[in-house]
This record gives C-alpha cells, sequence and structure tokens, in this order.
C-alpha cells in the first residue's frame, strides 16, 4: 500500500505492505537508522521516536497508523551537520551513555520531557526514562545530562542578572 | 580524582565516541545496507530434546520470496564443528542441530528469503517431523544420572577438576570452627539491548568473506576461518561496526558460520539480526547457573583459615567456551582475604538448556557472591559485625604484593582505607540505627556488605589450567600510530567495542606521552586482514592492554622524533629536550626542531635523517599482559591477571513485609581501580555493573519450566532494571596504583557488577534474620521474598 508520512518536517510517499512498522519504516525505508530495534514488543524504548511531540514506540507502532501525524526522529533534533542540540551536547557532558544503542531514543525522549516540562526534578527525570531501558550506564549520567541540559535550556534567552539590573 | 602529574589522563574529558551516538550516527551492523542482502529467518526446535526425523522444506520454498532452506546435515557435511575451549570431540557444538536438538530453542533449519518478514512466514511453514526424547535441566540431576545430553559423551560430565592449594585438611583439622553453606547463582545474563547480528558477504574473485557483526569475541576471524575451512587471510572482519553492548556475550560465532556459509553457497550477502525471542533463546548467550557448596574453617576472632569449595555449573546443551568461567575464579579465588589454604573442585556438566557464553566477570561474580555470603555466615554464628570480620580478614596495605594459595601474586590495594573512606562518608553505627529505626517502623531492614576484587588485564592462563592441551601464554593487544605528511597523527586500534569509549582511551594515552591535545588525534579501527593482533575487550583488560600498547607506541615515536632532532640539531640525544611535539637542545633552547621540521625531515628530507631510520613516522606496538607469560606447574599453581581492582558495597535495604518488595533506601560503593585513565567511563562502566548486579540478584532470570520451556521469553518476562530500579550511588574513589601498568591503571569494566549481587544477597538476610529465614538462591525475586515472609509469619515468628 502507499502511504504518506511527515518526518522531521518532510513529507515521504512510501510504498509498504500494511504490516510494517514504524520503525522498519524509518530505518529500511527512510534510511534513518538513529531509531533501533532493541526488543521488538514494546519495553526497552530504544526505538522511541516522537509522535506530534509525544515519545512513542515506533516498534508497536504501524506505519500507516502514523499518516496523519508530525513525527520527530533523532536526525530532526540534530541542528545540522556537526552541530548538538543542548540536550544532545548535555550527554556528552555528562556521558550519559556508553555503547550509544538506547541513546537516541533517550534523548528524544528528554526533549519531550523538557518540552512539557522545563524545570523537572530528579524524581520526574526518571520516571520519564523509566521506559528506555539502558544496559550499560546505569541511569546516573543520564538522569544528570538531563538535568544539566534543563538547566542550560533555561537559561537560553534569558539576559543574566546582570544585563536586568 | 586527581589529574596529578597528568596533563590528559584522569582529568574530566568528555568521551570522543559520544558525538556519534547522539546524533543516531553509530553505525551498528542493523545498519550495513549492502546492495541485495537477503535475509535469515530461523526455526527452532519446540522441545527440550528431540532426534529430528524429518523436515520437510517443500511448501516454505514455494514461498513468496524465499530463496533457500538450509538444514543442520547440509551445514555440518559443508564445515567444521565450532571451537571449544575443553578437549570434548563427542559434545560437537554446530549452527544447525544435526539428527538431535538438544533444547528448546535450538536451531533447526534456517531460512533465506528477500525480506526478513518473508523468512519469518517461510520458517513457519517448514514441517519438522520430531520424536521427543528424555531431558535433564538440573545440573545435580544431570551429574547423579539423568538422560545423556550427548550420548557419544557417555557422561554429561564434560569438567571434573579438583585442585588443592596448601594444607587444607590440616589447616581444617586445628581450627575451632567450620560452616558451610549452599548458595546458587541463578541463570541470568548480560542481554544487551542491541541483539547479536552479523551480515557476511562472499567475493569469489578476491576469496574474501567479508563480516560486519556485532561481535566482542577473542579470535573470531579464526574461527570463522576455521569452521568454514577458508584460509584466515580469505576472512575479514570489520572492526568500525559499533556494537551496541555486550559485557562478554556478543560472541555470534554460529550466526556467522552460518551466514558464511550461505554467503558463500548463494552468493548473496546474507543477513541475520537476532529479534528478542532468538536472542534470549537460541543465541546462545546465557550466563552461569552455579550451585556452590563452600565450607571455611574459622577461629573464634573470625579468622578464615580455610576453605573447601565445590562449584557445579550448569552449562546448558554445549559447552563452547563456557566451562572455563570456571576457571577465572582461581585467580582471585580467596578474594581479598588471607585465606591460607583451598580446595576447589570445579563440575561442569551439559543440560538440556541454551547454551552458555561469557558473561561479564567470566565466573568471577557467582565465586564472589558465594565467598561473601560465607563471610557473612561467618559473622553471624559468632555473633561478631560483619564488617569487623572482613576488616580481620583482609589484606593489609603493607602485605602487598600477596601471593594467594593458588599461585597469583596480587598486585597492590589498601582494602582498609577504602573502607574508611566510604565509612567517613557514611557512619556505620549510625547506618545500623537507621536500619533499626526501619525495623520499629515494621519494615524489614538489613545492611549488606561486599568486599570484592576485579582482577583484570585478561591473562587467561585458567585455559591451560583445566585443559592441559592449551599452551597458549600470550595475551597480546597492539597499536600503530603513524604521522602522515601533513603532521597528522592517526593511531589505529585492532578490534571491536561496545561501549568502552576505547577511541578515547587510545586518544588521551598517545596525548599524554606526546604531550598534545588528544582531540588532535584520529582514531581508527582496521579489519581482521589489515590488524595487529588483540585480545579483544574481554578479562577488563583493555585500559591495561589497550592502553599499554598505545603508551609503547607513542614512546617509540617520541624517540624516533628526538632522535631525528638531535640528528638534525647536531648534538648527543641525551642533550634534546621533547616539549609538546617540538624537540630543543638543552644546553640552548633556542636551538629546537618544531613539529612540522621533523615530519619536513622524516617524510622528504631523507638526507637529514640518521644513518639507518626508516623514512616515515609510523611506528607500532605489540603489548604482552604484564606478569604474564608462565604456564600452570603441576599442581596447579599460576599466575593469573596482572591487576586487581577492589570494590566495597555498603547498603542499606528495606523490604515491604506484606509485599516481599526489596527497596534500596542507601547503596555506598567504594571503589580502587587504580589510576582512571578517564573518570567519567570509569564512572559509567561502576554505575553500569551495578545496575546489572541489582538486576542479577534482584530481578532476572532465564527460568524454565519442568517441560523444559524456557519460559523468561521477553522483557516482560525477564527483567531488565529500569530508572526506578536502579538508586542513587555515592561512589567512593580511591586509587591505588598498580606498579605493573604504564600509569598505574587497573581494570574496571566489571566493577560493580562483582559485587552488588553478593551485597544486596547479604542485606536481604540480614532483612529476615529477625525472621529465622534465610535465603541463598539467586534471583531473590519479589514473589520468592514474598513468600518466605509470609511463610515465616505463618509460623509465628
Amino acid at each position: 500500500m502507499r502511504i504518506k508520512l511527515t518526518v522531521n518536517g518532510a513529507a515521504h510517499e512510501l510504498d509498504i505492505e500494511p504490516r510494517t512498522t514504524l520503525l522498519d519504516a524509518l530505518r529500511d525505508h527512510l534510511n534513518l537508522k538513529g531509531a533501533h530495534a532493541g526488543c521488538e514488543h514494546g519495553v526497552c524504548g530504544a526505538c522511541t521516536v516522537l509522535v506530534d511531540g509525544v515519545a512513542v514506540r515506533s516498534c508497536l507502532m504501524f506505519a500507516p497508523q502514523a499518516e496523519d501525524a508530525a513525527i520527530t526522529t533523532i536526525e530532526g533534533v540534530t541542528p545540522g551537520p556537526g552541530e548538538l542540540s543542548p540536550i544532545q551536547d548535555a550527554f556528552c557532558e555528562t556521558h550519559g551513555m556508553q555503547c550509544g544503542y538506547c541513546t537516541p531514543a533517550m534523548i528524544l525522549t528528554a526533549h519531550a520531557l523538557l518540552a512539557a516540562n522545563p524545570e523537572p526534578t530528579r524524581e520526574q527525570i526518571v520516571e520519564a526514562i523509566s521506559g528506555n531501558i539502558c544496559r550499560c550506564t546505569g541511569y546516573a549520567q543520564i538522569v544528570e545530562a538531563i538535568a544539566l541540559a534543563a538547566e542550560r535550556m533555561r537559561g537560553v534567552n534569558r539576559p543574566s542578572e546582570e544585563v536586568r539590573k | 580524582m586527581s589529574a596529578g602529574h597528568h596533563r590528559f589522563v584522569s582529568t574530566d574529558r568528555r568521551v570522543r565516541e559520544d558525538r556519534r551516538f547522539v546524533v543516531g550516527k553509530g553505525r551498528y551492523v542493523a545498519d550495513i545496507d549492502l546492495p541485495n542482502t537477503k535475509h535469515v529467518a530461523l526455526l527452532t526446535c519446540p522441545y527440550p530434546a528431540a532426534r529430528i526425523k524429518c523436515i520437510d522444506k517443500n511448501a516454505a520454498l514455494a514461498m513468496p520470496g524465499v530463496r533457500y532452506v538450509l538444514d543442520g546435515a547440509e551445514l555440518a557435511a559443508a564445515t567444521l564443528p565450532l571451537m571449544t575451549g575443553l578437549d570434548t570431540p563427542n559434545v560437537p557444538r554446530r549452527p544447525l542441530a544435526l539428527d538431535i536438538a538438544r533444547y528448546s530453542g535450538e536451531w533447526v533449519a534456517a531460512v533465506v528469503a528477500d525480506t526478513r518478514a518473508q523468512a519469518e512466514d517461510a520458517a513457519e511453514a517448514i514441517d519438522v517431523t520430531y520424536e521427543p526424547l528424555p531431558f535433564v535441566l538440573d545440573a545435580e540431576q544431570a551429574l547423579a544420572s539423568g538422560p545423556l545430553v550427548h550420548e557419544a559423551h557417555g557422561s554429561n560430565v564434560l569438567l571434573d577438576k579438583t585442585l588443592v592449594w596448601g594444607k587444607v585438611d590440616k589447616d581444617f583439622a586445628a581450627s575451632p570452627r567450620k560452616l558451610s553453606l549452599r548458595v546458587k547463582w541463578g541463570r541470568s545474563s548480560t542481554v544487551p539491548i542491541e541483539t547479536f547480528g552479523v551480515v557476511a558477504s562472499w567475493d569469489p574473485w578476491r576469496e574474501i568473506l567479508d563480516v560486519y557483526a556485532s561481535i566482542q569475541m577473542p579470535r573470531y576471524a579464526d574461527q570463522i576461518s576455521a569452521a568454514l575451512k577458508i584460509p584466515s587471510k580469505s576472512v575479514r572482519v570489520h572492526y568500525d561496526v559499533d556494537v551496541g553492548g555486550s559485557y562478554g556475550v556478543k560472541r555470534g560465532i554460529k550466526h556467522t558460520v552460518l551466514c558464511g556459509f550461505l554467503a558463500r553457497r548463494l552468493d548473496f550477502p546474507i543477513r541475520l539480526i537476532e529479534d528478542r525471542l532468538e536472542n534470549m533463546r537460541g543465541g546462545d548467550a546465557h550466563g552461569p547457573e552455579r550451585l556452590f557448596d563452600v565450607e571455611v574453617a574459622f577461629d573464634d576472632a573470625g579468622i578464615v583459615r580455610s576453605m573447601k569449595m565445590r562449584a557445579l555449573e550448569n552449562l546448558g546443551a554445549y559447552a563452547g567456551r563456557s566451562p572455563f568461567q570456571l576457571g577465572k575464579p582461581i585467580g582471585s579465588i580467596v578474594g581479598p582475604y588471607k585465606i591460607k589454604s583451598v580446595e576447589y573442585r570445579a563440575i561442569a556438566v551439559v543440560t538440556n538448556k541454551t547454551t552458555q557464553d561469557a558473561v561479564r566477570g567470566f565466573g568471577q561474580g557467582p565465586t564472589n557472591f558465594a565467598l561473601e555470603r560465607v563471610m557473612d555466615e561467618v559473622a553471624n554464628v559468632l555473633g561478631l559485625d560483619p564488617l569487623e570480620v572482613r576488616r580481620r580478614n583482609l589484606i593489609r596495605h603493607e602485605e602487598f604484593p600477596y601471593l594467594i594459595p593458588s599461585g597469583t601474586t596480587y598486585d597492590s590495594g589498601d582494602y582498609h582505607t577504602v573502607i574508611d573512606k566510604v565509612l567517613a562518608n557514611m557512619n556505620y553505627e549510625a547506618l545500623k540505627q537507621e536500619r533499626d529505626r526501619l525495623r520499629t517502623e515494621g519494615k524489614l531492614a538489613g545492611i549488606g556488605i561486599a568486599a570484592c576484587l576485579e582482577p583484570s588485564g585478561g591473562n587467561a592462563t585458567f585455559e591451560a589450567l583445566l585443559n592441559p592441551a592449551i599452551t597458549t601464554s600470550t595475551f597480546m593487544d597492539s597499536c600503530r600510530i603513524n604521522v602522515d605528511g601533513m603532521g597528522a597523527i592517526t593511531a589505529t586500534m585492532h578490534t571491536t567495542s561496545s561501549g568502552q569509549g576505547h577511541e578515547t582511551l587510545v586518544g588521551t594515552v598517545i596525548g599524554e606521552v606526546l604531550e598534545l591535545d588528544p582531540d588532535s588525534i584520529r582514531v581508527t579501527r582496521t579489519d581482521s586482514l589489515n590488524s595487529l593482533p588483540s585480545g579483544t575487550p574481554v578479562g577488563s583488560r583493555m585500559a591495561i592492554m589497550l592502553g599499554g600498547a598505545a603508551f609503547h607506541a607513542a614512546l617509540k615515536l617520541k624517540a624516533k622524533l628526538t632522535a631525528i632532532g638531535a640528528h638534525d640539531l647536531g648534538i648527543a640525544p641525551e642533550r634534546v629536550v621533547y616539549d609538546q611535539g617540538s624537540v630543543f637542545d638543552c644546553n640552548a633552547p633556542q636551538n629546537k626542531r618544531t613539529w612540522a621540521d621533523l615530519v619536513q625531515i622524516a617524510h622528504r628530507n631523507i638526507h637529514r635523517m640518521p644513518k639507518g631510520f626508516e623514512p616515515g613516522l609510523a611506528v607500532s606496538h605489540v603489548y604482552e599482559v604484564p606478569t604474564g607469560g608462565t604456564l600452570p606447574t603441576p599442581d596447579g599453581r599460576v599466575q593469573m591477571y596482572p591487576c586487581f581492582s577492589f570494590e566495597f558495597h555498603l547498603i542499606l535495604l528495606s523490604i515491604d513485609p506484606d509485599l516481599g518488595t526489596p527497596q534500596i533506601v542507601r547503596y555506598r560503593l567504594g571503589h580502587d581501580c587504580g589510576t582512571q585513565i578517564n573518570p567519567k567511563i570509569v564512572r559509567g562502566m561502576t554505575m553500569g555493573g551495578i545496575a546489572h548486579g541489582i538486576g542479577a540478584a534482584l530481578h532476572e532470570e532465564f527460568a524454565y519450566n519442568d517441560e523444559g520451556q524456557l519460559i523468561a521469553q521477553t522483557f516482560m518476562d525477564y527483567l531488565l532494571p529500569s530508572s526506578h530500579e536502579v538508586p542513587a550511588v555515592d561512589i567512593i574513589d580511591h586509587e591505588t596504583p598498580s606498579p605493573h601498568t604504564v600509569l598505574g591503571q587497573k581494570g574496571s569494566g566489571e566493577s560493580g557488577y562483582l559485587g552488588a549481587p553478593a551485597a544486596l544477597a547479604n542485606a536481604v538476610n540480614d532483612a529476615l534474620r529477625p525472621l529465622g529465614v534465610s535465603i541463598n538462591t539467586l534471583p531473590l525475586k519479589v514473589s520468592k521474598l514474598g513468600d518466605l515472609i509470609a511463610a515465616a509469619r505463618a509460623k509465628g515468628k
């Protein structure tokens, strides 16, 4: 069947089997390899993408179900070649990863969290990422990365105390 | 962590690999798209043991997109069995079952199709006639009698070796007290979020099999070559594939031999990416399942003099390298304690369960768990504090280097100081008061301690100890550095990585030696046809071994630069000072040659080079493991592993008395892995190890039902710790450098994991003690704890 998907702001037409998952459509048909298959039954969260801004497991959604939605992948939150978003940079600063396999999904989950809650508590960060399994880190440096990103993003465009005086 | 006299080592630097991962540009095996690739799906045996009577492929072959159906008979006729560690020729291991399948989930046939979905559909259409056979799941039953898993072997026992070091009988006779304990480490594994995958492609004109795989395995290319019966110069394993987690188990040799055969047979690139069920059931990646009977002899002060340990390992259906996981713990069989004599009996049996492979620590985690449970029980029977008992038994700082009974000399350590530092951070008496307060509030609460070693460096002489036919004493790693004609530095490493930050390691160490910004140094990976030897990232060895190789290669480069500069300045090399890439005359600092000058001479002005020097600036170093090079003595003593990191866990845990839910209230870790080359990496590894240890202790189990079916087949049943299950942990670092390594570093790839299960088990047992019950079988699942507490309460405790 032919479907239309809007991914990272661009419209695509795909010819796919109806049973194709959104994950497979992104990876195999649109060559967006940043979404990863981990369990393919909706537990590990490595396939997380944003669907209308909400963190969703792309392995549990058929591609045709996403036709009317705006899909954002890790490629869509990267500002440009060689550049990092504040969240991506914060993950580098704290080393909030090791093998990198769960990382794009973890960062998209963080994007969804911080868009809704710019000043999350530690507990809120832990809750937000609890559907994304990381086997490498024990989560400490991931939680720190998200807290650091939140802090930095809150400071963006805000005049310093000095200027406000 | 202080940088001390280092410029870059031990400083808080970013990890260079992270930049590609945060933008989704890691290059994992599933991202490799070769043109015209065909996909493999597997048909597996539904019985724990069955004779394969007939395989009807016709319906499958008629399905859309299907290219081939391969069975075990065809594959076995064309390939050799996979390499094993022990000499057990009648226990052959092959990618596809031949005549008999020996566990539920074992691969019986492989379908090749244009898409993975087509291959999966067709696998369901293969009609296999099975004759179910008797099976055995329990190790003790397999040992005692049980149906034979491999009839031709004549027994289910693959290994039964007793080693005695020191005067065990005398020490037992002389000790006023004895205690024995049976503990069991449950069947779990590392279960990376990326499953194993491989893509193989054969070029019949170049005669090269290209292999891309999520692999972490010593001698991988050799094993492919041997099984496929093609020269090793025809196997090219690409090391620039990012591996999405491994922690030991990414050893898909059977997957690779299968795909390599199919790639040659069909002349298509062949790809097999496990799905999660294949990974957990038939991926042959389970970890140890080990029953310990431990007996210790000690005195009234709690000083443990001697130990007898019997370890019975349930290997699953085939051996591979897994029996050696009983061997590695011999290198630190007494842990951090001054136990004078040891009897160790290692037994490995086959059963009708999934095959094991190497898991983080290579058997050390289970052994540490057994030893630490025993130390707690020694304290318990004497009415002494478990921390005090450990302090009395620990090797003291001034006693290093310390020779243990099994022949290994520990390099360095300062265990008492590490413990003191942890307790300075968290007062022990206050912690006990907090536990007691929780108890008065109606909770079950306990304190758990573990003091454990992490052997590091990967000198795997346990192979020769358990199999005298093996004479391997060489365990090397390599680094090559080239300064190109423009003056840029490129270093190469010769293996894959699975998140350990090896590119950062190499850049940092070379930058340190050359006094140049590590970020200015490119680090690349070769393939197996272009590589120097590597023992691969096993045995917590790369900081020591790859770091050592990079350090020595950089020293060679520095020496060459210094000699070229001295020659061009017309002075003796002793007068030349190397300074951040330039060299100058110590008597006349204005006389100098810059980096650009030295590159110009080496690459374009051979008339200015010292006589006999090779042109260019290429150096390499193959580094042998420190303290290695010896084989076991006839009485079973050998130096294993050069370095020994120390970790001290201190946990306060509460258990909901109605639900059985354990909750970690406080977690402190004292950790000493010598010099930390990158503190961010060490902390991450340690925290990740603790999380993995929490999983092994409380949540994760490859459980089987009585019918021999693996019932933990998804992440709904096999429970990996999420962010909710892993508490905040205070890690207190201490640094006792190793005298054997180039920067004083030791290993940290297994840290946390090697002690967390022991500490958690001790905490749970301390919490249960007021009820008069104990539990010594991992994992300590909520359901088990709940039942145990309810039963104890029903008895009126």
